[in-house]
C-alpha cells in the first residue's frame, strides 16, 4: 500500500495513499465533525460539516470523500470554517422540528452533540416548524420524520450492507421525504427485514425502537462497523 | 456508403429541392402563435395556385426572431421572386405571401432582414436552422451534414480530431466554459474499453430556450457532432439526455436518429468503416438539477437525480463508472463546423480566451425577443440596444446573465465584452445563454427573490447549505420585499450567502446566492430603500 | 453576523465609588412555558446568597412580590416561549426596561415544547381540540376579554421577537448552568459549563 505525506492543521501525517483526508485526521487524533458519515457505509458529502480548506484549492472540500495527496496542506478548524459550520447546524436546527426535551434520542443524539460543539446556542435562522409525519406502522421500531436531517445513513446501511433498500429520499429541496418502500407505511414493506441497522445508524431520534421513551433511545454503532469488518476482514467475533 | 455517395446525396438532394421554398417555422414558440395552421394554409394555396411544380412549403426549425412569430421565408433561387421574410403571420394572411409569387400583394408584415437583430448575427450552430425541415434527413445531407463526420473517420486520427478541436480553442458552452478540447483530451487518454458520450440537453434556465431551438431545427448537427466525439474519445455509445418539457425536440430527435441509422450514418460500422455508434435518448423528469453532469448521469443510469461530489469527475469515472465525455447541446452543435472548416477558421472569431460564437435567448422587457447567435467578444450593449433595440419603456436597468447561478449587470457596463472573463468578472457569467433584459420598472430585490424561489424548489435536498440555505434566503427576501426586513436580516443574508457559496455539494448550490450577491453588488439602494427602522438594534441603545 | 450577542464579559457590572460594587438589578420573567426553568432557577439553592451579593431581585415570579415589570432592569431572565398577545406585550416591555435579556430555558432559546401546537394546526385548531374535543365536562372556549390572553398565531422563540443578549439552553439548564452563566455575566470570567439543548 502506497503511503502519502501531508500536513493537516499543520501537523505532518502519513496516510495510506487511497485514505480519504477525513481518515488520515482521524487516525492522527485530529476530529473533525461529520453527521452524515458512518463507518462501515459509503460517504455522500451531504451534510457539509466535515468541509475542509486545502492549500492551493479555491474550494472548500468535504474530508470524508476527498483522498489525500502528497504534499496536501489541510485546515480543518480555522474560524471561518468554525462559522460555516455552526451556521449549518443551526440551518439544520431551524428546518426541523428538534425538540430535544421529549425526543427519545435525548442526550444519545448526534444533532444534540453538534451543537455543543460547534458552539450553537441558538439557532439566528426562523424556525421553519414544517408539518411532517410520524410512522409507527412497523411492529417494532418507530420513524418520526420530524427529527430527521436526511443524512441517508439508514438508507446506505439498510442498501450496503442489509442488502434489502427499504429507505430512500422522495420529492426534493425542502419537501425531501425518507419514504419506506415505495412510500409505504413501513409496516407494509415486504422487503424490511426488521433487522434495525437503520435504528442503529440514526444520529437523531428519527428512528427508535418501539417503546423507548424520552432520552432511552440509544444505539448500537459498534454493530455496524462489526458487520462491515466480519464481511471485509472475516473478523467474525466482536 | 464512401465519400463520393455522400457528396452524390447531398447533391441529389439539393437538386430536389424546389426553386422557390416557403420556410415556415414549426418551433415551439411559432407553433404556439399558430404557425401549423399558417402552414397548412400555405399548402392549400400553393396547391389551389397549382405551384407545386416549382414551389414548396417547409416546415423548418427556429428563425431566431421568435417574439414576431409565426415567421415565414419566400427562399427563393428564382431570379424573379426575391427572398423575403414575413413576421407574424396570421392564417389568414397566408395565401397572399404564396399570391407575391405571381405578382400579387400580402398585407404580411414584411421584415427587415437588414435589421442588426439579422445582420449583427455570426451563424455557425444556427446557419441550418430555419433553413432545414429537421423532420427529413435529405434536407440536411443537402447542405452537407455528415461530411464532417466523414472526414474525421476517414482522413483524421482519433488524436488529431482532438487536437483539432483543443486548437480551436472550443469551450464548454453549458457555462462554466472549460475548453472542450481538454475534456475530450482526458476521456480519450482514458485505457481502452467502455466509454461514452452524453449530449447535455437538460437546459432549464428561465428564459433560456437556445438548446431547444437546436435540437428541434438542426437535430442532425447534434448527432453528428456527437458521433465525432465518439470516434474522438473512443465510445461507442452516446445518451441524448433532453428534459421531458421539450416533446418537439425529443420527437425530432427519435425521427432523426432513426432517419441517420437508415442511411449509416449512426449505428455499426458508419461509412464502412470500424467505428460503431449508436445514440439514444433520455428523457428528463423535471429536475432542473439533472443539467449538473453528476446528477444528469445518475439519472441515466436510473437513479435518483442528485449530484455527487467530484472528483473524480465524469471523464475519468462518469456513466457506470466509465469515463464519460459530458457536454452540452451547442457545444456538440459546433463540431462539425470546426471539422468541416478547420480550427483555425474557429480560432479566428471571437476574442483571445473567447472564440466562436454563443447564442443568446434575448428576453425580458427588450423589445425584439428572440434567439441570436453573435460572435464572443461582441458588446452587451450592441446585443442589448441595437439587435435587441432596448426597451420600449424607460431605459435598460440591468441585464441577467446566467440565469439563476448567474448575475445582474447594470446598464453603466454594457460596454463589457460578451466573453467568458469578462461576465465573471462582473459577477455574472456567460451561463448557457439566458439573457433577461429589465427596464427601470423593476425591482431588482424581486428579481433576486424571483431566481432563489427557482432554487428553492430546485433544489435536490441531498446537501444542508443549499436545501435549507436557499429557505432562509428566499425567506428574508421576502421579508424584504414585503417591507419588513431590517438592517439586521439584510446582514443575516449577505452572510448566509457566502456559508450556502463556499459549502454546497454542486454548482447549483455554490451559484444559487449569485443573483442576491450581484444586485448587492450594483442595487444596494434598492436593498437599503426597502429596510425598516430597527425598533431594538439602534446602535445607541445596544447593550 | 449578529453584533448583539456574547456581549464583552463582565460589560454589566458598573462599581459605585471606591470598591463596593452596585447591586445589579435583576429579573426573571415568566412567559409560554412550564415553570421549569424557574424551579431550576430555585435548585441554586444556597447559591442563591451569592446571587444576592451581587444583583437584588426586582422583578421575578419566584423571587418577588412586584407585580409591574420595573425600569433600568441589568438582568433579565425570560423563560418561556412568546405564545399570546401578552407575552407579545410583555417581552417587549421587558426588553425596553432591560439592559441584558438572556433567554432562559429551550422555550426561549428555540420554541420547544411551547411551539410544538406550529407544525401541526392553526390556532382554532389548537383551541378545537384542547377545548371542545378532548372536553370532558362542558366544551367550550376559554373566553375572558381582557384575562385570557388570545394566543398569537405561532410561539416563537424570543430572539424572533426581541434581540436577545444571551442563551442559555436546556429544558431545564441545570442550576449549575444557570450559575455558570450569571457567574461570567457578574465576574467576566468565561463559562465553565456545557451548553446542552434539551
Amino acid at each position: 500500500m502506497a503511503v502519502v505525506t501531508l500536513t493537516i492543521d499543520g501537523v505532518a501525517i502519513a496516510a495510506e495513499a487511497n485514505a480519504s483526508i477525513l481518515q488520515a485526521a482521524r487516525s492522527a487524533g485530529i476530529a473533525i465533525p461529520t453527521l452524515c458519515h458512518l463507518e462501515g457505509v459509503s460517504d455522500v458529502g451531504g451534510c457539509r460539516l466535515c468541509v475542509v480548506e486545502v492549500a492551493g484549492i479555491n474550494k472548500l472540500l468535504p474530508a470524508c470523500v476527498t483522498q489525500v495527496a502528497e504534499g496536501m496542506a489541510v485546515q480543518t478548524n480555522t474560524p471561518t470554517l468554525q462559522s460555516y459550520r455552526r451556521t449549518l447546524v443551526e440551518l439544520l436546527f431551524a428546518e426541523g422540528n428538534h425538540v430535544c426535551s421529549v425526543c427519545v434520542a435525548n442526550n444519545h443524539c448526534e444533532l444534540q452533540d453538534m451543537a455543543t460543539t460547534v458552539g450553537m446556542d441558538h439557532s439566528h435562522f426562523a424556525y421553519q416548524f414544517p408539518k411532517r409525519d410520524v410512522d409507527v406502522s412497523h411492529e417494532k421500531f418507530g420513524l418520526d420524520r420530524n427529527r430527521c436531517i436526511y443524512c441517508t445513513r439508514c438508507i446506505r446501511v439498510c442498501d450496503e450492507i442489509e442488502g434489502a433498500r427499504v429507505w430512500d429520499i422522495a420529492f426534493r429541496g425542502e419537501r425531501v421525504k425518507l419514504i419506506a418502500g415505495l412510500d409505504q407505511s413501513w409496516g407494509d414493506v415486504e422487503a424490511c427485514t426488521s433487522c434495525g441497522k437503520c435504528v442503529d445508524a440514526c444520529p437523531t431520534g428519527a428512528l427508535f425502537k418501539k417503546g423507548s421513551t424520552v432520552a432511552e433511545m440509544t444505539r448500537d454503532r459498534d454493530r455496524l462497523q462489526f458487520l462491515q469488518s466480519a464481511r471485509e476482514e472475516h473478523q467474525w467475533t466482536r | 456508403m464512401d465519400g463520393h455517395e455522400l457528396l452524390d446525396l447531398a447533391e441529389q438532394c439539393a437538386q430536389a429541392k424546389k426553386p422557390i421554398r416557403v420556410h415556415c417555422c414549426t418551433s415551439t414558440g411559432c407553433q404556439a402563435a399558430r404557425s401549423l395552421e399558417v402552414k397548412k394554409a400555405l399548402e392549400k394555396r400553393v396547391q389551389d395556385c397549382q405551384l407545386a411544380d416549382r414551389v414548396e412549403v417547409v416546415g423548418v426549425g427556429c428563425m431566431g426572431f421568435c417574439g414576431q412569430g409565426p415567421m415565414v421565408e419566400l427562399d427563393s433561387t428564382d431570379p424573379q421572386v426575391t427572398t423575403t421574410h414575413y413576421e407574424k403571420v396570421t392564417p389568414e394572411q397566408a395565401p397572399s405571401i404564396i399570391d407575391t409569387i405571381q405578382g400579387g400583394q400580402t398585407d404580411a408584415l414584411q421584415g427587415n432582414s437588414q435589421h442588426p437583430f439579422f445582420a449583427k448575427q455570426l451563424l455557425i450552430v444556427r446557419n441550418h436552422s430555419g433553413k432545414v425541415d429537421p423532420e427529413r434527413i435529405e434536407e440536411s445531407i443537402a447542405l452537407g451534414a455528415y461530411q464532417a463526420l466523414h472526414h474525421a473517420l476517414f482522413e483524421l486520427t482519433p488524436e488529431a480530431v482532438v487536437q483539432e478541436i483543443s486548437k480551436s480553442g472550443l469551450r464548454g458552452r453549458g457555462g462554466a466554459g472549460y475548453p472542450t478540447g481538454l475534456k475530450w483530451a482526458t476521456v480519450a487518454k482514458m485505457p481502452p474499453g467502455q466509454k461514452y458520450v452524453i449530449c447535455n440537453g437538460d437546459e432549464g434556465d428561465p428564459g433560456a430556450f437556445m438548446d431547444r431551438s437546436v435540437l428541434e431545427s438542426d437535430p442532425h448537427r447534434i448527432l453528428e457532432g456527437m458521433a465525432i466525439a465518439g470516434y474522438a474519445v473512443g465510445a461507442d455509445q452516446g445518451f441524448i439526455y433532453v428534459r421531458a418539457e421539450y416533446p418537439l425536440a425529443i420527437h425530432r430527435l427519435q425521427k432523426a436518429i432513426q432517419q441517420a441509422k437508415q442511411k449509416g450514418f449512426l449505428g455499426s460500422q458508419i461509412f464502412g468503416s470500424g467505428f460503431d455508434f449508436k445514440v439514444d435518448i433520455r428523457v428528463g423528469a423535471g429536475a432542473f438539477v439533472c443539467g449538473e453532469e453528476t446528477a444528469l448521469i445518475a439519472s441515466v443510469e436510473g437513479k435518483r437525480g442528485t449530484p455527487r461530489p467530484r472528483p473524480p469527475y465524469p471523464a475519468i469515472s462518469g456513466l457506470w463508472q466509465a469515463p464519460t465525455l459530458i457536454n452540452n447541446v451547442e457545444t456538440f452543435a459546433n463540431i462539425a463546423p470546426i471539422i468541416r472548416k478547420g480550427a483555425d477558421w474557429f480560432a479566428g472569431i471571437g476574442t483571445e480566451t473567447s472564440k466562436g460564437t454563443k447564442i443568446f435567448s434575448l428576453t425580458g422587457k427588450v423589445c425584439n425577443t428572440g434567439l441570436i447567435e453573435v460572435p464572443m467578444g461582441i458588446s452587451l450593449r450592441t446585443i442589448v440596444e441595437e439587435m435587441g433595440g432596448g426597451v420600449s419603456e424607460g431605459q435598460v436597468k440591468a441585464v441577467q446573465t446566467g440565469g439563476p447561478s448567474g448575475g445582474c449587470i447594470p446598464s453603466s457596463y454594457l460596454d463589457t465584452p460578451v466573453d467568458y472573463e469578462s461576465l465573471a468578472a462582473l459577477g455574472s457569467m456567460m451561463g448557457s445563454g439566458g439573457m433577461v433584459v429589465m427596464d427601470d420598472k423593476t425591482s431588482m430585490v424581486e428579481v433576486a427573490r424571483f431566481y432563489m424561489e427557482f432554487c428553492r424548489s430546485e433544489s435536490c435536498g441531498r446537501c444542508v447549505p443549499c436545501r435549507t440555505g436557499t429557505v432562509q434566503l428566499h425567506d428574508l427576501l421576502t421579508k424584504l420585499v414585503e417591507g419588513r426586513g431590517t438592517a439586521f436580516d439584510l446582514a443575516q443574508m449577505e452572510s448566509l450567502c457566502q456559508v450556502v457559496r463556499h459549502t454546497s455539494l454542486c454548482g447549483l448550490g455554490m451559484s444559487a446566492p449569485n443573483p442576491i450577491v450581484s444586485t448587492l453588488r450594483y442595487f444596494p439602494e434598492e436593498y437599503q430603500a426597502l429596510l425598516q427602522p430597527d425598533r431594538w438594534r439602534i446602535p445607541a441603545t445596544v447593550p | 453576523m449578529d453584533t448583539l450577542t456574547n456581549p464583552a464579559p463582565g460589560a454589566v457590572v458598573e462599581t459605585e465609588g471606591a470598591d463596593r460594587p452596585k447591586k445589579l438589578r435583576f429579573a426573571t420573567v415568566w412567559l409560554g412555558g412550564c415553570s421549569g426553568c424557574h424551579m431550576s432557577f430555585l435548585d441554586l439553592d444556597e447559591w442563591l446568597f451569592e446571587l444576592a451579593k451581587y444583583a437584588e431581585v426586582v422583578f421575578s415570579p419566584v423571587g418577588s412580590d412586584a407585580k409591574i415589570f420595573p425600569d433600568q432592569v441589568d438582568i433579565c431572565l425570560a423563560e418561556g416561549a412568546v405564545a399570546n398577545e401578552e407575552n407579545l406585550e410583555f417581552i417587549q416591555k421587558v426588553r425596553s426596561r432591560s439592559k441584558l435579556l438572556i433567554s432562559f430555558g429551550d422555550c426561549a432559546v428555540n420554541g420547544n415544547v411551547t411551539a410544538m401546537r406550529n407544525p401541526s394546526a392553526t390556532v382554532e385548531e389548537i383551541l378545537d381540540r384542547c377545548y371542545l374535543e378532548l372536553a370532558d365536562l362542558s366544551p367550550q372556549y376559554p373566553r375572558e376579554p381582557g384575562i385570557v390572553p388570545p394566543l398569537i398565531k405561532q410561539a416563537l422563540p424570543v430572539h424572533q421577537v426581541v434581540p436577545v443578549d444571551v442563551f442559555l439552553p436546556g429544558c431545564p439548564p441545570s442550576a449549575a448552568q444557570i450559575q455558570s452563566a450569571l457567574e461570567s455575566l457578574f465576574t467576566g470570567e468565561a463559562q465553565t459549563a456545557k451548553l446542552k439543548f434539551g
